[in-house]
């Protein structure tokens, strides 16, 4: 129990910031770069943190909890699901209702930091984040619905057991493959990740995401950051343990399947970014539509 | 069977895709790509016979490219790249399409299927695609719209037709799929036609005759 | 021999596309025609063989073979003196088009394999929009998108149905075919709810293709649009064959031991076709238009006479023969009237018996016979119709047919007297009646005339034939 919960804690937090690494190597690549190395994130994390701490006087302590709730988030969350073949540390019935909403909670008090500056562009950029949230929503919960049916369970641990190997042999294949482009589409969004939102652009009306974290510099700008890489590495690992539900049974392998899958992953992040370009922002709610039709749809295919 | 169960679920997307998305180009693409898919079906169904393959082969080579290529030239011809306005928005369409697939799944399973039907995903998917091409039919205005309405409908009747393939003999199955290129064509040259009179391919244009 | 009867026009319409001289193209049509008249004669007389398993003849298609032969060949001379006057716009189209339509539309009602049948009709589709298209004008665009779509997709769904029959077959141990005689032979054992499912999507499919209200939509602006021999073969042939197509679908649920059902959902559309057409006729301007409406509700009266059954079913048949004859002097005449005033809109049509004396009498003639006035042909057949209806005392339709006739007599009299009596309006200079364009619609009434005068005996007995056709079980 204490040993996986330290492993847990101690792959997420040690990783993190290579998955957001590599998808800018990928992106470098592709657009015929050497790039940053691999390593750059966690350079940056260190500059931000060795830096002082910078509060406009409008600013009260809701400021400040943004970026602490948002680094706390993730990790409690990773906490309920298992990281490729090794089970959550925590798992009780139900626990796929909180994964969601501490996500939720995380949103909530990012959007308030934002507001609390008084800045019009955050404003902005909170109502778009609400917005895109909320019509995500839908497609993960259809999403864990599908996957509840499957498992006759309502843990993640359950949920994303080893009887996803043979349910993607037998005839949930096809549902299962839909979530799997759904969620897919979801973390693009959540993180905001190119089509959805551009992570490295630098018109503010344009911002989705970012323009919330303007106001944030030194290490709470670096508390942002981490917790976004944390937030997208809990998210992979659905994603991950989704498309390769093998296990080994040796807690070294099964890690290391998992990482490589976490690579894989932030290879395709980095390959769409680099070939796609951004949505107008009027197809954003569209395509998230379409992914919680597609998500219902999938339910329809298992409930059948 | 798995990989005709994936082949018929890329044919219910496809039919989403068609069904909100506003760029014609991808619409006749990608309506070219369910007809390539289809022409699969045959083979899968009743394995490599002299009788599956001829049929394959002319809807690949009817529904996969002919007939695609026809429409793209007309578009080029007309210089329309997008669905404007259509008369119920993408996003309802697409719901209504996405309500009518899960609904013709439901369905599917009150149907009196002989029992080698009831597990396949054929008949849902040949009347969700039947639903989708009309659809596209009732909510569109572009008259090329209307006709990637017609070919998704003709797709869904083919599906269910693969499946009674002993009852169509290949000289019915060739005179089906003649029947449709040389259909689409002569809908091709009236569209060139339209575009022609009217300057634009908006078939709310043609209103003129009415009681 | 049946199969030379569809070739041969194909091939002189291949012909047509090489020949360089107009005039020689334009004779094609009655040469053929004539050949195609004969041989069918011979062919319904009984001098070849008819029978197989891909096409033959049985007492319904003989009748509709003939109806639609006697009726090109009247177009076809008709055709010869219009395209003479259209110049302009050149037969090059128009030839072959129409040379392919009647080898489609014989190969349609020959068809013993309802996927055969299937793929007839929809070529008719195909055939004929270019010639609905011969104006070349807005208007004529319209008419030809529309007919083209709408009848492409109930095509479509007649497809759907013949699957269903297919799947009916499955669904009931039996061999698949969809040969026509298996299919009749095997039908109790057919799964009924398949079969319903095939019959009212072949319903749908076939009605949309022969007008029945509510898939009439189409009618009105293709015949309206269309050359007036067009709407002739389409009003009087095109349709007449959808109408075998229904036909057979009725024949199968009838030997499925389900008639009831079939001759429910007629009478049902059939009765709102009647409806609706009245409803449409009373001030219509347009004289084409009302014929289109004409032709729905006599589509109406077809299928209320197979849904009644019985004496009505045959009157139905010699409705089929009646109906056809005379929309074919109908849309002749009125296209000679809209060529002499360049119109078809009452506000300029007026007095056309003073500027056509022959085109305009046939017309009023035609009108007179189509609502079913005694000496023609349709009061005999709509009469006996009613005596079925009475007869098997169905007393509420017997009584709302009547009315709604005698609201279509008075519609379309306002119409039609209106346009021909009266002086003269200004007509274009120099459009006279001339015998190739008068011929054949003054031939069409005649047969009409006689066949209400007295029916000859081997042609009641075809129709009788035709009637137990759809009434005994095989």
């Amino acid at each position: 129990m204490l040993g996986s919960l330290v492993l847990h804690l101690v792959l997420l937090l040690v990783f993190a910031p290579l998955w957001l690494g590599i998808i800018i190597k990928a992106k470098a690549l592709f657009g015929g770069r050497v790039g940053a190395p691999l390593l750059q994130p966690y350079y940056d994390l260190a500059r931000l943190w060795r830096k002082g701490f910078v509060f406009s006087r409008t600013t009260t302590w809701v400021f400040l909890a943004g970026p602490v709730v948002g680094l706390l988030v993730p990790l409690l969350a990773s906490l309920l699901i298992p990281f490729g073949g090794i089970d959550a540390p925590v798992s009780f019935e139900g626990d796929l209702i909180l994964f969601v909403y501490l996500f939720a909670l995380a949103r909530f008090f990012t959007v308030a930091s934002a507001l609390d500056t008084g800045s019009s562009f955050e404003g902005m950029g909170a109502a778009r984040e609400v917005t895109f949230s909320c019509l995500a929503e839908p497609t993960v919960l259809f999403a864990l619905l599908v996957l509840a049916r499957l498992a006759d369970g309502l843990s993640l641990n359950q949920l994303f057991g080893d009887h996803l190997g043979q349910a993607w042999q037998g005839g949930a294949g096809a549902s299962l493959g839909l979530i799997l482009v759904c969620l897919f589409v979801v973390l693009l969004v959540e993180n905001s990740r190119i089509p959805f939102d551009d992570p490295t652009t630098h018109l503010e009306l344009t911002m989705v995401h970012e323009v919330m974290a303007l106001d944030h510099s030194g290490p709470l700008l670096g508390m942002i950051l981490y917790g976004a890489a944390l937030k997208m590495m809990v998210m992979s690992a659905l994603l991950v343990r989704l498309a390769v539900p093998w296990q080994t049974g040796w807690w070294l392998t099964d890690a290391g399947l998992f990482l490589a899958g976490l690579v894989g992953v932030s290879l395709l992040v980095g390959i769409i970014e680099s070939t796609m370009a951004r949505l107008r922002m009027p197809r954003i709610p569209q395509v998230l539509i379409g992914t919680s039709l597609l998500s219902i749809f999938a339910l329809v295919l298992v409930l059948r | 069977m798995e990989l005709t169960n994936s082949i018929l679920l890329a044919v219910i997307l496809i039919n989403f895709f068609t069904l909100g998305s506003a760029r014609l180009g991808a619409c006749v693409r990608i309506v070219a790509v369910q007809g390539a898919l289809l022409a699969l079906l045959p083979i899968m169904v009743h394995g490599v016979t002299l009788h599956s393959t001829l049929l394959a082969a002319g809807a690949f080579c009817f529904k996969g490219v002919i007939i695609p290529w026809m429409l793209l030239r007309a578009i080029q011809r007309v210089r329309i790249r997008r669905e404007m306005e259509p008369i119920v928005g993408f996003v309802p369409t697409l719901i209504l399409g996405t309500l009518t697939t899960a609904g013709t799944f439901l369905f599917a399973d009150f149907l009196p299927l002989i029992s080698a039907h009831h597990e396949g995903l054929y008949v849902p998917t040949a009347l969700a695609t039947i639903f989708s091409g009309f659809l596209l039919l009732i909510t569109r205005r572009k008259a090329i719209t209307l006709v990637l309405g017609y070919l998704i409908l003709e797709n869904g009747i083919f599906i269910f037709g693969v499946l009674l393939s002993e009852a169509l003999p290949l000289m019915v199955e060739t005179g089906v799929l003649l029947d449709l290129l040389v259909g689409v064509f002569v809908m091709g040259i009236v569209m060139d036609q339209i575009s022609r009179e009217f300057s634009t391919l908006n078939t709310e244009r043609l209103s003129a005759l009415k009681e | 021999m049946l199969v030379f009867l569809i070739v041969f026009p194909l091939i002189i319409a291949l012909c047509s596309l090489v020949i360089p001289w107009y005039q020689v193209r334009s004779w094609l049509l009655p040469i053929v025609s004539a050949v195609h008249l004969l041989l069918s004669g011979m062919l319904v007389l009984g001098r070849f063989p008819v029978t197989g398993d891909w096409i033959g003849l049985d007492a319904l298609s003989q009748l509709v073979l003939v109806v639609t032969s006697v009726l090109f060949f009247g177009c076809a001379v008709y055709a010869v003196g219009y395209l003479d006057l259209r110049r302009d716009r050149g037969n090059q189209t128009m030839v072959p088009c129409l040379l392919i339509f009647l080898a489609v539309m014989t190969l349609a009602i020959a068809a013993r394999h309802l996927g055969l049948l299937w793929v007839a009709v929809e070529a008719t589709t195909i055939a004929s929009a270019p010639l609905i298209y011969f104006n070349r004008n807005r208007l004529s665009i319209e008419a030809t998108w529309k007919y083209l779509m709408i009848c492409s997709v109930g095509i479509a769904l007649a497809m759907l149905g013949i699957l269903f029959i297919a799947y009916a077959a499955l669904g009931g141990g039996t061999p698949v075919s969809l040969q026509f005689d298996t299919l009749l032979a095997q039908a109790p054992q057919l799964s009924k709810p398949w079969l319903h499912a095939g019959f009212v999507f072949l319903l749908v499919g076939f009605g949309t293709k022969m007008g029945l209200a509510p898939l009439h939509s189409w009618k009105p602006d293709a015949y309206g649009e269309a050359p007036g021999m067009i709407g002739a073969l389409l009003a009087g042939g095109l349709t007449s064959v959808a109408f075998l197509g229904v036909l057979r679908g009725v024949q199968l649920m009838a030997a499925a031991g389900d008639g009831g059902m079939a001759r429910q959902a007629l009478l049902g559309m059939g009765l709102l076709s009647l409806a609706l057409a009245a409803v449409f006729m009373v001030r219509q301007p347009d004289i084409k238009r009302l014929l289109a409406y004409s032709s729905v509700e006599h589509m109406g009266l077809l299928a209320i006479g197979v849904g009644i059954g019985g004496v009505a079913a045959f009157a139905a048949m010699l409705h089929l023969v009646n109906n056809a004859l005379t929309k074919g002097c109908l849309f002749l005449a009125a296209g000679n009237v809209q060529r002499a005033y360049t119109s078809k809109n009452l506000a300029e049509v007026r007095g056309a018996i003073g500027a056509l004396p022959v085109s305009g009498t046939l017309f009023l003639a035609a009108f007179l016979a189509i609502t079913g006035s005694p000496p023609f042909g349709p009061f005999l057949s709509e009469f006996t119709m009613l005596r079925g209806i009475f007869g098997g005392e169905h007393y509420v339709i017997g009584m709302l047919v009547l009315v709604l006739l005698a609201m279509v007599f008075i519609g379309m009299g306002a119409t039609v007297l209106t346009s021909t009596q009266g002086a003269p309006s200004a007509t274009t200079a120099g459009f006279r009646d001339r015998w190739l364009l008068c011929i054949s619609p003054l031939g069409f009434i005649l047969l009409v005339l006689i066949l209400g005068l007295y029916i000859p005996e081997p042609l009641r007995e075809a129709l009788q034939r035709a009637a137990d056709l759809l009434e005994v079980h095989p």
